[in-house]
């Protein structure tokens, strides 16, 4: 899916796991403010960080993810 | 008194800062109907500016913000903003409320909060919101969380220049535009009103000038030059603007006249669609401004372009063709479906003087039309021209041009009443024009019917004539000859009405003009309408303008068969932007526009003026001051895709019928200007304490950065000064702020936090931390962070020129000066009551306190003066957010207590259709991408999105919408989930946070269960971050959207849990808080068990005989205990004892041993008012000299008139005896006044007793500081001591001494005492630990419970259906405990109230031995999915984030 992207050189990509109430809204706070970061990662929603299971990191890894931030 | 069923639902708060949210909140939680008013645009009040809140330093937006969000979606309540309340009507329990709205000139149910407008907008004013720190524009949000999250438009009123000028276009607003350098739009937006911006740049006499405010600061603003700047831009084939016509309507339209009138007729009639034909008996365009305005002030070349414009845009001009002559007047009549007369007064007026028929007699108009017309004339070398308007100056020039040696002007009155403009004047005498005032022509001198001269006689100025000009006056005997060749009146002009035939029947009146309505410009003939100077005499360029693009608006509605004058009539004087102080603003030089040199100039007929340059027109565009603040340039109008901006909103009235009212209009702080010796608003470093949270704040100016205003650098030394405008009465406050101390003191820390090298030092009078864990605070601020704290008014401030650093001066305790220099000062600056208080609380009928906050009752201080009106918060008196919130909720009690048989009767219901059965259907994806406007469309390639959609597994649907959260979007996707049998729905747009809610009740209402919905944040986490990399967003869009669609393959239709409701409560405690409490609940119909362990009701209450204020508490008591005793509803267990509480939320079962036995009772809610209890003590020699006693037995001495007080004449009081140590680090609040209340008494029993207490910091707080200012009036000592040096008490027979250093003698003193009373403290009840064992609720280290947050839950515990009050939760007054009492009900009734509650509490899995395994409790899930983690075997999961689920994204990344 990503030629287009590849074709310009390697970029890594990252799984972020994080908590609904307060990274994702600081997610959505960056965006109000419009700050601009790097598109390299997706963000998974998750009711509280208690709630992520270590085997999430482990299968996003193996999925393919260059790395896996949790936060929350 | 109104019976029960005549009373009305619903509830209106008035202000929306905390307070009034919490109310909202807890009536629309309760069954309420709430209408949320507020002032502003938008809600949240001062907290929402707030960096952090003490003593917890949470951020004070993130705990904001949710209640925001849950009160802006909430079903049962009614946001209004930008009202005001102007009258109250009726009584308890049905009022009638106006209001007035102002206009927001955005609507709320369109805008979508995406800020496009304010990117465009060209106008920036200060942020008030940031503390005038930064700017913001003038349309505008407060900050990106606001709710209502639509923007608001400020508008002071209509800027003076638009309004005076004739054409009203929005000056302010090209002006703006031009400032920004967007000069194409500001010539767009001059062309909505005046197709002539070349023409009126040039010779325009500018009314917009005189009408500029910045000519109150020091010149107008050069508009006409600006104009010209911006409209020189149509002279280029490419920045040439042409309007958008619109489809053609096939009507014809003739125009009489190619002047600026009936051009401008045409040029709006063309973009209306309308095909015009304009006929002209002159051979050029343009009428006066063609063969009248001199070259040089109006090339040719410049109007040919201008005219060429309207030509292209379909407009026929037939040149050479006179109506009347070549085509009869009648059948333009019959040829076309309307007419426009705008044919001009192009005849001289005569002077009508002897030998005005002799040759070198030329009249003005005539000679200016044949030298526009090319021919050539020689008037000889002296040339007279009579007349002092602008032909007169034109002619006169032109003189100058074609020649002639001496030129002058004969003026009948003087140069102030020269109605030409006054840079014509100004450059003619520049040409060497001479001009001869208060002189009148008598008679023309000749030879041979050849002028030679002209008789004048000399005038003088009489009393004002009509048009307000001084009448001149001819002097008689004054004659005198003038001697020249050539004479030029130039005085007047006429019409030639001659082709206008009887038949028409248009009417001409006396003056011989037509005669046309002053709105519509029709003529009495239906059709037929006019404008300019053929209908009023002759005027200026922009008038005529002015009537032919009015003309126009009324043809066109006349071709549309519309009622023509509708709506059209408009005072242009009123509401005007005039009103600003300007003295504020600095003085900024007037550009100097170019002109060509005079001797350059005279010779020849080149345009004199040279133009701005871009520098030029930009700099003298931003003197502008903006003084309407919108500038109404539109621009925002053509941003907004959701078309969302209306300019034209209007005030309105409305009528609300309410039960109850409850004030909450909070506070503004005090105006540090006032306080001048401390150089706000002079020196750049002084800022207000509100300013510095917003200089903390990572939202604020400087993103969190604590920096200096004057240079931007971090300072190291920050002064804060406490009592800014309070405990002052040289300002007339003489009341304590209650806040400021702590919030002093969180600013340090905050302000160390960000920058290490900080050094704050606070100088105080007293350090009031009587809150709860407060001193704690203050200890850590102290010890853990080393700011300092020093006990002094500072005197004065001095700025340093050099570094702006700041000189401190102040006293220190022992009398010696200091000076001291630091890099930043703020000021912690006091409450005030709001502005707006007066006004508003005549408008609702409520009395105001002497300070001008709400007058409240001594027995509930939620109730004002007006029976059903409440009140809560700041307005009510200075307080802290934890008080507010739960005045707030005690105001929802008390209203929902007046109103409590209406209850749910206005509420919005909940109809939503059966969910379809989805047996065998499968997973069926629909899925909706937005544009939302520009705003993910901008950035990501929404269609492709969209495309890729179609290709994931399960997807049978795919859309893309403008904006998905549209109403009309809404009920599409309802539609498509019915006709394409959706099971899931996955809308990729922006947060699930703002808008999850909204998408699944679209899904509900289409019957599919709210849990089948998922969303891909493409806006939020993605379009807005990633503005600059559309490829890379797109890509990312499709991840987030295939991650989303696959998860929604596992999601589960989920019904919410569900368990019956006791409606019952259980108080826990019989004392002030519990009694009140009972009364609380059975007034809202709710009964309750009170379980007290003593023999008696009143804990407390019972030793008290009278408060600080007055009230007697001994009459309260007595009340109470009546009402209760009578009440059916309330049963009273004393000497019991609570032995088991069993069940959770709603379900409760608790045994209670009393004399008779055990008692079981079934209860939904528990309220929690154990109390606390006065501390034991063994200081001071308490228990061992009969001498020493506790401010409570000495209350009872008093009160009780024991005649033991009689020969007492020396008291001495020590204050926090067993508080504020290290064994109990906690203030117990209370004492303070109590000491200050017996002083008081024991002072006015007998004056001549010698009082003294001694202190650590006298904590007063709010109104009490008037007793403290009074005892200290009195003559009541006050000596203050450190904790490490403690006084002494000393016997000496049956009397004391008490030792004591006193730190403003410098010296230990020693003084005798017939009593001395010991300020004791408040211990917890030390059954708090038990009872919090069964309710599985904590205590604070202190002993005293809980609560679940200490800002914005201060009656709640974690655990749900358990609430607190009184003195069970920290020490405090009676009032206080009564308004906690009445805020713990509110809570408790939001459960009490529901017949199902389907929500709840942790401890949510419990063993069921009998199975051997753990079960959830699906009612107490709070849904953390802690478990799930955390479970070995797996075997728990979380819906909506079950295993499935989550690793469905996961791989679904790439």
């Amino acid at each position: 899916m990503a030629e287009s992207l590849a074709n310009k050189g390697w970029e890594p990509k990252f799984v972020a796991i994080v908590c609904n109430w307060c990274t994702y809204a600081g997610a959505d706070l960056a965006g109000i403010s419009r700050i601009q970061y790097p598109p390299n990662v997706r963000i998974i929603r998750v009711p509280c960080t208690g709630r992520i299971n270590p085997f999430y990191i482990v299968k996003a890894l193996q999925s393919g993810a260059d790395g896996v931030l949790v936060s929350g | 008194m109104l019976k029960d069923n005549e009373k009305v639902g619903a509830v209106m708060v008035v202000g929306s800062g905390i307070a009034g949210i919490q109310a909202s909140l807890d009536l629309a939680n309760s069954g309420m109907k709430v209408y949320l008013v507020e002032n502003g645009i938008s809600i949240g009040g001062v907290m929402a500016q707030l960096d952090k809140t003490f003593p917890t330093n949470d951020c004070s937006a993130c705990i904001l913000s949710p209640k925001l969000v849950e009160v802006g979606r909430h079903p049962n309540v009614e946001i209004k903003t930008r009202r005001t309340v102007e009258s109250v009507e009726g009584e308890p329990g049905k009022f009638k409320i106006k209001l007035t709205s102002a206009p927001r000139y955005v609507n709320l149910n369109k805008c979508t909060g995406c800020g496009d407008c304010a990117n465009v907008c060209p106008v920036s004013v200060p942020a008030g919101f940031n503390g005038n720190l930064s700017e913001r524009k003038a349309i505008y949000r407060h900050f990106p969380q606001a709710i209502p999250s639509g923007f608001a438009i400020d508008k002071l009123g209509t800027s003076p220049c638009k309004s005076n000028c004739p054409t009203h276009i929005s000056v302010q607003g090209y002006v703006a535009l031009i400032g920004q350098g967007k000069f194409k739009e500001a010539l767009k937006l001059i062309k909505q009103d005046n197709p002539f911006p070349i023409v009126c740049g040039r010779v325009c006499n500018h009314p917009c000038e005189t009408a500029c405010m910045r000519g109150k600061v020091d010149e107008a603003i050069d508009i006409m030059h600006l104009k010209q700047f911006v409209a020189d831009l149509d002279l280029n084939a490419d920045t040439r603007y042409l309007p958008e016509k619109k489809e053609s309507k096939g009507k014809k339209v003739a125009v009489v006249g190619a002047g600026p009138s009936g051009l401008t007729c045409a040029y709006y009639l063309a973009i209306e669609g309308y095909d015009v034909e304009v006929f002209e008996s002159l051979p050029v365009a343009g009428g006066w401004l063609a063969v009248g305005i001199p070259e040089y002030r109006l090339p040719k070349k410049v109007l040919k372009a201008e005219i060429k414009v309207i030509e292209d845009l379909g407009v026929k001009i037939h040149l050479n063709t006179r109506i009347g002559k070549d085509i009869s007047f009648d059948k333009l009549k019959a040829d076309f479906n309307a007419i426009f007369i705008g044919c001009g007064t192009m005849k001289s007026s005569k002077l009508n003087i002897p030998g005005e028929d002799m040759q070198g007699v030329i009249h003005g108009v005539d000679y200016l039309m044949k030298i526009n017309l090319g021919e050539k004339i020689s008037l000889g070398d002296k040339v007279a021209v009579i007349g002092g308007g602008n032909v007169a100056m034109d002619a006169v020039r032109t003189a100058v041009r074609t020649g002639s040696k001496e030129v002058f002007i004969l003026y009948r009155r003087t140069r102030a009443e020269m109605p030409a403009a006054p840079e014509e004047i100004e450059e003619a005498i520049e040409e060497g024009v001479e001009m001869k005032f208060l002189v009148a022509p008598k008679r023309v001198v000749g030879k041979d019917g050849k002028v030679s001269g002209i008789e004048c006689t000399r005038m003088e100025l009489g009393e004002p004539d009509a048009s307000g000009r001084r009448r001149p006056i001819e002097i008689k005997g004054s004659e005198f000859i003038v001697e020249c060749d050539a004479i030029l009146p130039a005085i007047g002009q006429e019409a030639d009405l001659s082709f206008i035939t009887k038949e028409s029947g248009v009417s001409i009146n006396k003056w011989n003009n037509v005669d046309f309505d002053k709105v519509t410009y029709a003529t009495n003939i239906a059709g037929i309408f006019t404008g300019g100077d053929v209908a009023t005499g002759p005027q200026t360029v922009v008038k005529a303008v002015f009537a032919g693009k009015e003309a126009a608006k009324s043809i066109n509605r006349y071709l549309l068969g519309e009622d023509i004058k509708l709506g059209r009539e408009k005072d242009w004087t009123k509401d005007l932007a005039d009103k600003a102080d300007v003295s504020q603003f600095a003085k900024v030089p007037r550009e100097k526009y170019p002109l060509m040199k005079p001797e350059d100039r005279k010779t020849n007929f080149k345009e004199v003026g040279l133009g701005f340059d871009e520098a030029q027109a930009v700099a003298e565009a931003q003197r502008c001051l903006n003084c309407g603040i919108c500038s109404e340039c539109y621009q925002c109008v053509d941003a907004c895709i959701a078309k969302a901006i209306d300019h034209d909103m209007t005030v309105e009235e409305e009528t609300i019928e309410v039960g109850a009212v409850i004030a909450s209009p909070g506070f503004e702080t005090f105006d540090a200007r006032l306080r001048g010796e401390f150089g706000y608003g002079i020196y750049k470093n002084v800022v207000t304490a509100l300013q510095f949270e917003r200089i903390l704040s990572a939202s604020g100016p400087f993103f969190g950065h604590v920096q200096r205003i004057s240079d931007g650098k971090e300072p190291k030394k920050v002064a804060f000064i406490q009592c800014v405008g309070s405990r002052d009465v040289s300002c007339d406050n003489s009341w304590c702020s209650s806040v400021c101390c702590m919030y002093a003191t969180k600013e340090a820390i905050i302000a160390k936090e960000h920058a290490k090298g900080l050094e704050p030092t606070i100088f105080y009078m007293d350090i009031r931390a009587h809150g709860k864990d407060f001193d704690r605070f203050v200890n850590r601020a102290k010890g853990e962070y080393g700011i300092r704290y020093i006990r002094s008014m500072p005197s004065v401030i001095k700025e340093l020129q050099q570094t702006n650093n700041l000189l401190i001066k102040y006293v220190n305790q022992d009398g010696t000066l200091n000076e001291e220099e630091f890099d930043m000062v703020v000021l912690s600056v006091g409450l005030m009551p709001p502005k707006e208080a007066k006004q508003l609380a005549a408008n609702m009928g409520i009395e105001l306190e002497e300070h001008g906050f709400c007058k409240t009752s001594l027995e509930n201080p939620v109730q004002t003066s007006r029976p059903g009106v409440f009140v809560c918060g700041a307005f009510g008196g200075p307080k802290d957010i934890p008080e507010t919130v739960m005045e707030a909720s005690a105001a929802a009690a008390c209203a929902e207590g007046l109103l409590a048989a209406k209850r749910g009767t206005m509420i919005t219901p909940v109809d939503n259709p059966e969910e379809k059965d989805m047996r065998g259907t499968g997973v069926r994806t629909g899925v909706f991408v937005c544009h939302c406007g520009i705003n993910i469309g901008g950035v990501v390639d929404v269609p492709a999105v969209r495309d890729y959609a179609a290709t994931l597994p399960t997807v049978v649907y795919t859309a893309d919408n403008l904006f998905t959260c549209s109403q009309d979007t809404a009920v599409k996707m309802a539609e498509v989930i019915k006709e394409k049998d959706l099971t899931r729905v996955v809308v990729a747009s922006c947060s699930p946070r703002t808008h999850e809610g909204l998408f699944q009740e679209n899904c509900e209402k289409a019957g599919l269960n709210r849990y089948l919905f998922e969303m891909a944040n493409i806006r939020d986490q993605n379009s807005w971050v990633h503005m600059h990399e559309p490829e890379a967003a797109t890509e990312k869009a499709k991840d987030l959207l295939r991650m989303a669609v696959a998860k929604a393959q596992y999601l589960k239709p989920l019904k919410p849990g569900q368990l019956s409701v006791n409606h019952q409560a259980l108080i826990i405690g019989g004392g002030l808080a519990g009694m009140t409490a009972a009364l609380s609940l059975a007034d809202q119909g709710f009964a309750s068990f009170i379980v007290e362990k003593d023999d008696r009701l009143g804990g407390n209450y019972n030793h008290l005989y009278k408060t600080l204020e007055g009230l007697d508490t001994r009459a309260h008591l007595k009340g109470l205990l009546d009402k209760i005793y009578k009440n059916p509803l309330i049963t009273v267990l004393t000497s019991a004892h609570i032995e088991k509480i069993e069940g959770f939320i709603g379900n409760y079962k608790t045994t209670v041993k009393v004399k008779e036995g055990e008692k079981v009772f079934e209860h939904g809610v528990v309220i929690v008012a154990a109390g606390a209890y006065e501390n034991k003590t063994r200081e001071y020699l308490y228990g061992q000299n009969a001498a020493v006693k506790t401010q409570r037995e000495l209350e009872t001495l008093i009160y009780e008139k024991d005649p033991k007080l009689a020969s007492v004449k020396n008291v001495v009081m020590i204050q926090c005896v067993g508080s504020r140590d290290n064994e109990r680090p906690y203030c117990s609040r209370y004492c303070c006044s109590e000491a200050v209340k017996n002083a008081l008494e024991l002072k006015a029993a007998d004056p001549s007793r010698d009082i003294t207490i001694i202190y650590r910091d006298i904590r007063t707080f709010a109104f009490k500081e008037d007793y403290y200012k009074k005892a200290r009036e009195l003559n009541i000592k006050f000596i203050s001591y450190e904790e490490d040096r403690k006084p002494e008490v000393v016997s000496s027979g049956d009397k004391v001494e008490v030792k004591v250093f006193d730190p403003i003698l410098n010296e230990q003193v020693s003084l005798p005492a017939d009593i001395v009373a010991l300020s004791i403290g408040v211990v917890p009840n030390p059954e708090n630990a038990a009872i919090g064992q069964m309710l599985k609720v904590p205590t604070n280290q202190d002993g005293f419970f809980l609560e679940a947050h200490v800002k914005l839950r201060p009656v709640d515990f974690q655990t749900d259906g358990v609430f607190m009050c009184g003195m069970a939760h920290s020490p405090k007054f009676s009032d206080e405990t009564i308004t906690q009492a009445n805020a713990a009900v509110s809570r408790a009734v939001m459960v009490l109230c529901l017949d199902f509650k389907i929500n709840c509490p942790y401890s949510a899995i419990q063993v069921n031995v009998a199975e051997g395994c753990a079960e959830v409790n699906t009612v107490l899930c709070k849904g953390c999915g802690v478990c799930t983690a955390s479970c070995r075997m797996n075997a728990a999961d979380l819906n909506g984030f079950n295993n499935e689920e989550v690793l469905a994204q996961i791989f679904n990344l790439n």
